[in-house]
């Protein structure tokens, strides 16, 4: 497997906190290849920002990592010395946050701040301004000389969201985080942003893992989906697999609750009743139990084991397994 | 006589022109959804009619009433009627404020001295399928949801007949979205409530909204009914705005037809057709001015309309 970028193996993180240890994430496994892009779905509390922290190191203080490996490129990022992670945050992964509001620095021009960030480069002054006027061309602010002197508050937040997405991959990084990049914006931008980056992608041919509970985007975007819930993966696959042939109760409901699936003017829209169980108490058995409309005895007896269904599908549900439905 | 006309309605914070003149009605029972980009004016317009933005020209009458321009004093006794959801959920509950005393706060700023507060809170988190004993948490207690869902239930405490709904649904997970549009749609029906929502999820205006206006720069540029503007949309704006809604389908075909450009500046509005730069419709006519027209009431501010 030489074209695996980053590979996630049986990861469990716990926040040890005063009610006992808060189980965020367990035992999540998958992997990004070389320039794919790869969606992480689920709601809120799933873990997202818990993984995305972990794979970057940038974890609270109260995070233990009891068991797994984050491996970039071959090498487990867990056992780095900070040192060595520093030079690989921002150079060969970078990262989009959600906010483009609150991303930059509102005093300093957005010409200085992508100075800033080319510290580690030996390039002149001038080399640098240039690079970065190259960057904001390439995401399309137009009269990009001229606006490296604005401020952040002088930009729309669409551009905003687009510069933070120029300054990520100004190093050329082999993967890009994109944690909810479009939830703060409103529909044209949000197109103009999922355009943007899939050109981007393929101009600079980097891995870029795209965390969104939006599942339009998610379709529009990506190659391979993770969807999680609760600290789990309950299901992985290709895209197409994954909204036409889902293979956990999860997914399938979470698909048909988007409303944008429901053409006609529905009266009583879908939802999932219940809540998601406790990360700090958690009930034996599959995580989904209590919300599922097809649990079984078994559900409640067992942890259901992600397991491969066919190539590259995973679902973590006792429904796909011939001697349980019987 | 409709419940909410909004005629003509400009505001300006200085040299800055956010409302051009927008007019609009809402009836009694109906959902009335305002759509357009970050920055056309939505929350303004609603902030204006609940008097918490200015309003320099133009009319705001409810129930026949004109009440823009009118004094905090009397807009105290109308604010029995108007109910604000603001779009922060969690934000616009006070942190140290336990929810019994949030969704009670109505009925003492109205001087209701009868009530008993204790019942009212029950039956106002029963009402929003919150349980009773979430009367005794504070804010940061709550889940996203939650907390939309104790907004609901302030918003209702005073029976009104019209809720001004700021992107009542921004930042919830798509479960907790149909839940709470299930309960807006339930209650309007029990209750006759008329609702303005503002949004910009496309979908979310489907099943909820019976008109809709779609706003940019500051003015109304297309007004029919939801089910008319899906069909068939006339103004190139609105054709841009729907093709840009991602399906969660991804063999889904689009046909997106990109805009151009960026917002202009509200400083320097575009002489002609203010949409007419970014437009990828745009022919020699639309240097003129649009005006608003109306035909079998869809309304329609665009000289080269799409049939």
């Amino acid at each position: 497997m030489t074209d695996t970028l980053l590979e996630i193996d049986r990861l469990s993180v716990d926040y040890e906190t005063a009610r006992g240890d808060l189980k965020a994430l367990r035992e999540i496994s998958f992997d990004v290849r070389k320039g794919e892009i790869v969606g992480i779905v689920g709601e809120s509390g799933c873990g997202k920002s818990t993984l995305i922290s972990s794979i970057l190191r940038l974890t609270a203080p109260n995070t233990r990592f009891r068991q797994g490996a984050v491996r970039f490129k071959g090498q487990d990022l867990l056992q780095l010395p900070e040192r060595k992670m520093r030079d690989l945050r921002g150079s060969d992964i970078s990262i989009v946050f959600q906010d483009p509001m609150q991303t930059h620095n509102p005093v300093l021009s957005i010409g200085q701040q992508m100075l800033d960030i080319q510290h580690r480069s030996k390039a002149s002054k001038a080399e640098k301004r240039a690079r970065a006027a190259q960057m904001l061309g390439a995401v399309g602010i137009p009269d990009p000389e001229a606006r490296l002197a604005q401020f952040p508050h002088e930009f729309s937040g669409g551009m905003r969201q687009r510069i933070a997405i120029a300054m990520a991959l100004m190093s050329e990084p082999d993967l890009l985080i994109a944690d909810e990049p479009t939830t703060a914006l409103d529909a044209t931008l949000e197109v103009q942003i999922i355009e943007r980056l899939q050109e981007l992608q393929q101009q600079f041919d980097c891995a870029i893992l795209f965390i969104s509970h939006h599942l339009g985007v998610i379709a529009e975007l990506c190659d391979r989906v993770v969807v999680m819930y609760a600290g789990a993966v309950v299901e992985s696959g290709e895209v197409r697999e994954i909204f036409h042939d889902p293979k956990h109760p999860y997914t399938r409901r979470l698909i048909d609750c988007d409303p944008g699936h429901i053409k006609e003017r529905a009266r009583v829209l879908p939802t999932i009743p219940g809540e998601v169980p406790d990360l700090a108490n958690l009930p034996g058995g599959c995580i989904f139990r209590d919300r599922c409309d097809q649990a079984m005895p078994r559900c409640a007896a067992e942890v259901p084991p992600l397991t491969q269904l066919k190539d590259g599908h995973h679902a973590a549900c006792w429904l796909n397994h011939k001697e349980a439905a019987e | 006589m409709s419940l909410l006309d909004v005629k003509n309605l400009k505001t300006s914070y200085g040299p800055v022109n956010v409302l051009a003149g927008v007019s609009f009605t809402v009836e009694p029972g109906e959902t009335y959804a305002l759509v357009g980009e970050s920055g056309s004016g939505k929350t303004t317009v609603i902030r204006a009619i609940a008097g918490l933005a200015p309003a320099q020209e133009g009319s705001v009458k409810f129930d026949g009433r004109e009440i823009r321009g009118a004094s905090e004093r009397e807009l105290r006794p109308l604010r029995k009627d108007i109910a604000m959801m603001f779009q922060d959920p969690v934000g616009s509950l006070s942190p140290r404020l336990t929810i019994r005393s949030l969704i009670t706060e109505p009925y003492r700023i109205q001087g209701m001295k009868d009530r008993d507060l204790d019942a009212e809170a029950k039956r106002l988190l029963e009402m929003v399928n919150l349980p009773a004993h979430f009367a005794d948490r504070y804010p940061y207690q709550l889940s996203g949801g939650q907390a939309r869902r104790v907004g609901v239930a302030r918003a209702l405490a005073l029976e009104p007949k019209l809720i001004l709904a700021d992107e009542p649904t921004a930042g919830l997970d798509v479960s907790v979205q149909g839940e709470l549009l299930n309960l807006m749609n339930d209650l309007r029906e029990r209750l006759g409530l008329a609702m303005v929502i503002i949004t910009h999820n496309l979908n979310v205006v489907r099943h909820v909204a019976d008109r809709m206006g779609i706003m940019y720069l500051g003015r109304l540029v297309e007004e029919g009914t939801t089910e008319a503007i899906f069909k068939e949309p006339c103004h190139p704006y609105t054709r841009c705005l729907l093709s840009a809604n991602p399906e969660p389908d991804p063999d889904a075909r689009l046909e997106r037809i990109a805009l151009k450009g960026e917002p202009p500046s509200l400083l320097r509005r575009p002489k002609g057709c203010e949409f007419r730069e970014r437009c990828p419709f745009a022919q020699e006519i639309c240097i003129q001015t649009p005006q608003w027209e109306v035909a079998n009431g869809h309304g329609l501010r665009c000289l080269a309309p799409l049939s």
